[in-house]
């Protein structure tokens, strides 16, 4: 019960980061032809902003679920890599069963606070952690769908940066730490760039665009500028 | 609602199995370089170039990307960059509205 109140604890300021961006997740949701249940359902059921916008996208298109599911993978897999992370903190507690529950709400905010952790992580901790960020995920994600209708127009234009914005501070203080981040995110980008500007985009559709300019950029990161074992943690 | 299903299936796959199976660290350097470079390429080619349009109008979207790269690069928290692109592109959507 300890160990849970300080998940509990630990969860809220994540929480709090949450509602802005889920806010304009489900605003951008429903803007976009999605009734206010789905989109709640989306969030409750995912628990991921990279892979939910991408996601939505996808639906708006009319793209098929083979789309889908390589786009879902794609960017999720970093979640892969965090949860094979994690894996190694838990303790005895994280049975198969406390496993395929806290596997749900791996998202890279509550990764960060699990392994940045100096003990070892039990399964009461985790749900701890998770349930709060996750609440406010989808509740969140319910005021954007709901309100989203009589907010201003300039306001939720104004919103629809703020996905990016965030994704810039993931991104970019990354980059200051390590210059060979910097590089694979430019090959990312030229490469959606060069798609968005030329008339490959009326044959690539967006979530491909997303598996292609990350799995060669990232190819290319991991052949010319190999990661040392010491430091291949995320982080 | 098919497509809901697939998305939230995979997603949950994706954390839920490596957690279960995967107990020791990878030793492949390729793979696990790959790994590490993966979000970053990812979050890259999803920003760009599709921030400066995110706003409906492309003055207030280069402002908005300027103010964010601004804020991330000095390390400021995912909410505050956040708010901070916002905020510029209500300042520019207004100024434009009166020129």
């Amino acid at each position: 019960m300890e160990q849970f109140l300080r998940g509990i604890k630990d969860g809220i300021p994540i929480a709090l980061g949450y509602i802005a961006v889920s806010f304009t997740f489900g605003l951008t949701a429903v803007a976009g032809g999605l009734s206010v249940l789905q989109a709640v359902l989306i969030s409750f059921m995912c628990v991921t902003s990279a892979g939910q916008f991408a996601g939505i996208e996808i639906m708006f298109a009319g793209g098929g679920l083979v789309e889908m599911a390589m786009t879902q993978l794609v960017i999720n897999l970093r979640y892969a890599l965090m949860s094979i992370s994690l894996s190694q903190k838990a303790d005895q507690s994280m049975n198969i069963f406390a496993r395929l529950l806290v596997g749900f709400g791996v998202t890279d905010e509550i990764f960060a606070v699990a392994v940045g952790r100096k003990e070892e992580v039990g399964k009461e901790y985790m749900y701890g952690l998770i349930v709060i960020p996750w609440l406010s995920w989808t509740l969140g994600t319910l005021g954007g769908a709901a309100l989203g209708s009589i907010l201003p127009v300039i306001l939720s234009e104004a919103f629809g940066i703020a996905i990016y914005a965030m994704f810039l501070a993931i991104i970019i203080p990354a980059g200051r730490e390590d210059k060979n981040v910097i590089w694979v995110i430019l090959i990312a980008a030229s490469i959606s760039m060069l798609v968005y500007y030329t008339p490959l985009k009326n044959f690539i559709s967006q979530g491909f665009v997303i598996i292609i300019a990350s799995v060669i950029a990232s190819v290319i990161g991991a052949v010319l500028y190999p990661v040392n074992r010491e430091n291949d943690s995320i982080n | 609602m098919i497509d809901l299903l697939v998305m939230a299936g995979v997603t949950y796959l994706i954390r839920a199995l490596p957690l279960v199976l995967v107990r020791k660290k990878i030793e492949n350097r390729f793979i696990s370089s790959f790994l590490y470079y993966i979000p970053y390429a990812v979050l890259g080619c999803m920003t760009f170039p599709v921030i400066l349009y995110s706003t409906n109008d492309i003055c207030s979207g280069i402002a908005g990307t300027i103010a964010g790269l601004f804020f991330a690069y000095q390390k400021k928290g995912l909410l505050f960059v956040a708010i901070a692109a916002v905020l510029a592109v209500l300042v520019i959507k207004e100024v434009v509205r009166f020129v």
